[in-house]
């Protein structure tokens, strides 16, 4: 750390403004040439605007897609880096066929995806829903206690994931200390297959449900008094009110939350595998699996394909989710 | 939905309005014994949520001749600073920080600049491609991370870009931008048009209606996604691990993790060191997160 460092790092950044500036001005100015002088379209505004991120999306995205959708279909591994062979579709098949690491196959990871994906949504929806509940009302110490809840979220996840892992730890860890005071023995968080995944669960939820809770919060205050007030001259009870009338206003908040959430609890990369420092197989979700297979055993063409099926199952959960509520369809206005 | 809850003032009127109270806000209609309760539930949830902070200051404070202990008390006996000390003056922790301020404001500001434009585009006119172009940059966000990772290498190794900060920018800025543009134009959505035609008709391009009266308007908006762009960029841990091989260029992710692996018992340094780079980023989340909530609706929720 000197002087050099900060202007070297200054100088850099500073160029890679620049130069991106000038990819930019020479991009725009070609298409003004071409939608405006050439061919004479109405649409040159919109297509000018959108170039800059479409020309990055293109480069950083689409082109690693394609090139991973090439890689699928050959044997390219760290041996073979140079001249991979063309192998078709055996990548695919020994996705289903063969263990995708080194004892797991494809079946189990996914039912461990789904196991973890499963409990994890629904303990943040129904913990984020009752928090929310209990803090939505007048009460004393309102703001301290949304302050200290919401804390899980606001800490970066790889601290919390480090003190999370050293507070599991076998000796000296505080959560088999706390056991201890009711007598129950030492638990091996981070080395038994059933705990360990326990253990990622557990925190994967305390992270989780700030943003649940507030999101669920934020809904809650925009449902306007006066339906809970006409309830009541009705005689409804609260729990009838809850039904009739916070359940179906808040869907318009939950349904994309309930989306959002699942896919990225699905796609979950930093908690399985920093609570996972044993590289315990049975702890790995789907994604974990690809990334071990890419980087630590070098399947490149196997992980590829991998990744393609996990992308694919996605995929059609999303689209049959958004169908099947309808929501997102104002965006398309 | 009403428009009330996509923007931050209109969330704040929401709320004074409903001091009036009615069930779930009256506190005048609890009874004693359900306030009691209502209190322990929360009570111990803010326990579960602030247990393993309070467990961070408590080892940051041990004095180095008893890191492993047992001790559970908040405050450990001869609690001293000297980790503090040690990491900031001993180690690269400062190198590691500023490595990654360097790289998480360049993405910030890249990131915006090309989101802001992009969604002007999706929010206000129609052209071909447009329908197709949303549901691709949907699409972007099923993405498995580890997806990328191997192309992505291969592209910064072939243009020079590894081991630079460089590489860092675009590659963390790009991969931004998709959740960017559905924020941003959700909230566009809520500014009316006719602000735009006005200045029109008084003789403004329709560039200059964009950045005069559409980007001023979306100030919060704007914010919000500087603010998530700034968070994941200075949480990105993956990206740093295979495009940062040189320890003179790790980000605070990588050397605290490899800290924690190289002196697997020196925990008051490792609490310490998170301490130091955690307390900046909570203080300006908490100070922000209303605004942050309603960025994420005003996304994916419309009317």
């Amino acid at each position: 750390m000197s002087t050099a460092v900060i202007w070297n790092a200054i100088g850099q950044v500073g160029l890679t403004l620049v130069v991106i500036a000038v990819i930019v001005a020479v991009l725009e100015v070609g298409l003004y040439l071409l939608l405006v002088k050439t061919l004479k379209t109405k649409h040159a505004i919109p297509i000018m605007l959108v170039a800059p991120a479409a020309l990055g999306l293109a480069v950083l995205i689409v082109w690693p897609l394609i090139w991973e959708l090439r890689i699928s279909f050959t044997n390219m591994s760290l041996k073979n880096f140079k001249d991979p062979q063309f192998v078709g579709f055996a990548n695919y098949i020994a996705v289903f066929t063969e263990p995708v690491l080194k004892l797991t196959t494809f079946w189990q990871l996914l039912a461990q995806t789904i196991i973890w994906t499963v409990i994890n949504v629904t303990c943040h929806v129904g913990f984020g829903m009752a928090l929310a509940l209990l803090l939505h009302r007048k009460m004393r110490g309102k703001g301290i206690y949304r302050a200290l809840i919401i804390l899980p979220w606001a800490i970066p996840q790889i601290i919390a994931l480090l003190v999370w892992r050293t507070e599991f730890s076998f000796e000296y860890g505080s959560v088999n200390q706390m056991l201890g005071f009711f007598g129950i023995s030492p638990i091996p968080w981070l080395s038994d297959p059933f705990w360990n995944f326990a253990a990622m669960i557990f925190v994967n939820v305390w992270l989780g449900i700030p943003f649940m809770m507030v999101l669920i919060l934020g809904g809650l205050q925009s449902i306007s008094p006066e339906f809970y007030e006409a309830a009541e001259i009705d005689g409804a009870s609260s729990r009838q009110s809850f039904r009739a009338i916070t359940m179906p206003l808040l869907r318009p908040v939950l349904t994309p939350a309930i989306i959002l959430g699942t896919v990225w609890t699905f796609n979950n990369i930093n908690v399985p595998f920093f609570m996972n420092p044993n590289e315990l197989e049975t702890s790995d979700i789907l994604v974990t699996a690809v990334f071990r297979q890419a980087f630590q055993y070098n399947r490149y063409g196997d992980a590829a394909a991998f990744a393609f099926i996990i992308f694919l199952i996605l995929l059609a959960f999303t689209v049959f989710y958004i169908q099947k509520t309808g929501s997102l369809k104002g965006a398309y206005e | 939905m009403s428009n009330a809850f996509q923007s931050p003032a209109g969330a704040a009127r929401v709320v004074k309005k409903n001091r009036r109270g009615n069930i779930f806000m009256g506190g005048r209609e609890d009874k004693p014994l359900k306030r009691l309760v209502i209190h322990l539930a929360l009570v111990v949830a803010a326990i579960i949520a602030f247990f393993p902070i309070m467990r961070v200051f408590s080892v940051a404070l041990r004095p180095s001749n008893s890191i492993l202990s047992t001790d559970l008390s908040p405050i450990p006996a001869g609690a001293t600073f000297s980790a503090f000390e040690h990491v900031l003056t001993e180690t690269d922790l400062p190198l590691w920080l500023f490595n990654s301020l360097v790289i998480t404001i360049g993405t910030s500001i890249v990131g915006l600049i090309i989101a802001a434009t992009g969604a002007y585009a999706f929010s206000r006119f129609k052209f071909p491609g447009r329908g197709v172009g949303l549901t691709l940059l949907l699409a972007t966000q099923l993405i498995p991370a580890a997806m990328l990772l191997v192309p992505l290498y291969i592209l910064a190794v072939n243009f020079h870009l590894a081991n630079s900060y460089v590489g860092m920018v675009i590659g963390l800025s790009v991969t931004s931008v998709p959740f960017s543009i559905w924020i941003l134009k959700g909230y566009y959505d809520t500014v009316p048009i006719e602000l735009e035609e006005a200045a029109r008709i008084d003789g403004c391009s329709q560039l200059s209606a964009f950045y005069r009266v559409l980007l001023p308007l979306s100030t919060p908006a704007l914010a919000i996604v500087f603010l998530f762009n700034f968070l994941a960029a200075w949480n990105d841990y993956f990206l740093a691990r295979i495009l940062l091989s040189k320890d003179t260029m790790w980000t605070w992710t990588l050397g605290l993790s490899r800290f924690q692996a190289q002196f697997q018992t020196q925990w008051n340094d490792l609490a310490a060191s998170s301490i130091i780079i955690a307390v900046p980023v909570v203080l300006l989340f908490l100070y922000s997160s209303k605004w942050l909530v309603s960025g994420v609706t005003a996304g994916g929720v419309k009317g």
